[in-house]
């Protein structure tokens, strides 16, 4: 993935358990992007992949789970050093018995 | 740069602190309306869904804090500054990462209020008296707290977001508005991908397409569905707003030297892959924007950025009461506001986009005169504004129309889906289920929702809202008022916001059922606004 030539600060998070290195201030959205995985969620009812849509946290397709909070918008929560985020299926909620 | 650390948010019972103005969202309108008001005397506190002051047209991050993914970064820094000022002196309160889901008119002189939050003070000095609205909102989306403000006035400039066709293939990972491949350069200095088309109607497409084409990516192909040649029939107003035309040459130029073409009178079609995108289907239409039989082909693409037009948040003005009018395009509503940017409803204001889609100039140009309005409303002195701003105003507003004319969406796209594309992206209801609900009756947009569920999701129908009006309109049906396809009314008519649109959201974020249960307790929400609610199905269960 182009990006800008300069050296930037990064952080670890895991996704799905694996570490991942992503730029510092990135949204969750640009770290799954710049590690070439635009689709990350699974829909409740036809298992279809989903990725970023509409960019600025009005259309709910990118949702996370970030730290056992579900539901997390990607394209607004900055990932953070030491973040647990686990991609979601269905609801995002059955992960956590509800 | 100001603090953007999250404050501690008001317990309900603490009672919610209490401001002269309470602005909502911090774009370029937003923040222009607090220092506008703060430079009068006015303490403002600035709740806003990002994470930094800047809105989408600003958005910005550590790697990007030097403009070189932005237009007119001087004169953000210049606003920053001078936000960053008043919040210090105590004039500006910030609140980054709060979703507003409520806005609520509390009558004469602030009833329930009055208690004050320990950041309180100077609310309502002068003629208005107390709190008149109080601000309800869930902050931080990691955590979801509930957290309140009251003030004597409102400004709200929650902007706006791209609208997007759906055709076959367009909920694939790769596909996305022109927003989020700005948001992803502008916030993140991340870039969408590898090849992208950008693709749809307006001159948005040119700044987000040189960007890309500047930070490395290849653009395949710009793909506008109007005919700017247009532009030429109106040169009276063109030569009203002839400041934007360098801006568009400049791009174009940039574009040319990218070697990226543009096409006009085209657009795509239909996406593919399996996983992920892999290609586009372009075409060339007509001026309905019917597909020309035999002019499809295929380009590939890793990501498609598309957008056609904007469509203005306006669901916290409706419901506080504020009368609306229909926008440019379906789907799309504005607030009416007069010359001061005052709504309907006394102290609670409009700016920027959600008054009608007309870019950052103007939107600051907004802002300003809603700040300005609304301090005069807390009750203190406000000077003139200068005839120069008038004369901007008027020109950029003049802009924007020739620009709706233009770009204007038209219905022939409602026959690029196909039977199993999928409208409504939130509870995956494809265009067959959503025909065979018309064919049982569903002759607007609120029974199709009741029958076949488009609208009834986490989005609230944001996305497929206009998609679902357009498609009933097409099909014969009434498509809902202020949907401003054939059988919509146009501007101006009465009654054109009720239950049969989708711009109807008593919550206009989804909101844990913990925070509405606390605040039924407390009865700080009174219960008929609870009801109704498309999204309860899906909130946050109690821990």
């Amino acid at each position: 993935m182009p990006e800008p030539a300069e050296a930037r600060p990064r952080v670890t998070v895991t996704v799905d358990g694996a570490p991942w290195s992503v730029p510092a201030g990135a949204s969750i959205a640009a770290a799954f992007t710049e590690h070439g995985t635009p689709g990350w969620r699974r829909t409740r009812r036809r298992a279809e992949p989903r990725g970023l849509s509409c960019g600025i946290g009005v259309c709910f397709d990118c949702l996370v789970t970030v730290n056992g909070v579900p539901g997390v918008r990607a394209c607004l929560a900055q990932a953070r050093d030491g973040d647990v985020i686990t991609t979601e299926k269905g609801s995002g909620f059955a992960e956590r018995g509800a | 740069m100001p603090n953007a650390a999250l404050e501690p948010a008001a317990r309900p019972a603490a009672g919610p602190a209490s401001w002269d103005l309470a602005v909502i969202g911090a774009g370029p309108a937003g923040m222009t309306a607090a220092v506008a008001a703060a430079d009068a005397g006015c303490r403002a506190v600035v709740l806003d869904l990002g994470e930094r002051p800047g809105g989408q047209y600003w958005r910005w991050g550590p790697a990007t804090g030097d403009g070189r993914y932005h237009h007119g970064w001087p004169a953000f820094a210049a606003l920053l500054g001078r936000f960053a000022a008043h919040q210090a002196a105590g004039r500006i309160g910030y609140r980054p990462g709060h979703a507003v889901f409520h806005l609520e008119p509390l009558g004469d002189g602030g009833a329930g209020s009055g208690a004050g939050g320990a950041d309180a003070g100077g609310a309502g000095g002068g003629g208005a008296g107390g709190a008149r609205f109080r601000v309800h909102a869930v902050a931080d989306d990691r955590r979801r707290d509930y957290a309140a403000v009251e003030a004597a006035a409102v400004v709200v400039a929650t902007g706006a977001y791209d609208r997007q066709l759906p055709v076959p293939g367009w909920t694939l990972p790769g596909v996305m508005a022109a927003g989020a491949a700005q948001s992803l350069l502008k916030g993140s200095a991340v870039v969408a991908g590898r090849r992208v088309v950008v693709a749809g109607a307006g001159p948005f497409l040119l700044p987000v397409a040189a960007g890309l084409a500047r930070a490395g990516a290849r653009v395949v192909a710009v793909i506008e569905a109007g005919q700017p040649l247009d532009y030429l029939r109106r040169p009276a107003d063109l030569a009203a707003s002839w400041r934007k035309l360098p801006e568009a040459g400049g791009y174009l130029a940039e574009l040319a030297r990218h070697r990226v073409p543009v096409l006009r009178r085209h657009a795509v079609i239909a996406a593919h892959g399996g996983e992920r995108l892999r290609s586009v289907t372009v075409a060339r239409i007509d001026a309905a924007w019917a597909v020309v039989p035999g002019s499809e082909r295929t380009l590939d693409a890793d990501v498609l950025a598309a957008g056609y037009g904007f469509i203005p948040q306006v669901e916290l003005l409706g419901e506080a009461g504020a009368r609306l009018a229909a926008g440019s395009g379906p789907g799309a509503f504005v607030a009416l506001a007069g010359a001061d940017q005052q709504t309907t409803v006394p102290g609670l204001f409009a700016a920027g986009e959600t008054t009608g889609v007309g870019g950052a100039d103007l939107a600051r140009i907004e802002g300003a005169a809603a700040g300005r309005a609304a301090a005069r409303y807390a009750g203190h002195h406000v000077p003139p504004a200068g005839r120069g701003t008038r004369r901007a105003r008027a020109a950029l507003t003049r802009f924007a129309g020739v620009m709706d004319s233009v770009h204007a969406v038209q219905p022939g796209w409602t026959r690029w889906p196909a039977e199993e594309t999928v409208i409504c992206r939130c509870e995956e209801v494809t265009l067959g289920e959503l025909r065979a609900a018309i064919g049982l009756g569903a002759d607007d947009a609120r029974s199709a929702r009741l029958l076949a569920r488009p609208g009834m999701g986490w989005c609230q129908g944001r996305m497929c809202g206009h998609a679902v009006s357009a498609i009933i309109a097409a099909e014969g049906g009434r498509g809902g008022p202020g949907q401003g396809g054939p059988a919509g009314p146009g501007p101006g008519d009465p009654g054109l916001v009720g239950p049969e649109t989708f711009a109807s959201r008593p919550l206009a974020q989804p909101v844990p059922l913990r925070v509405l249960a606390a605040l039924a307790k407390d009865g700080a929400i009174e219960d008929s606004t609870v009801q109704d609610s498309a999204h309860l199905d899906s909130a946050d269960v109690p821990e």
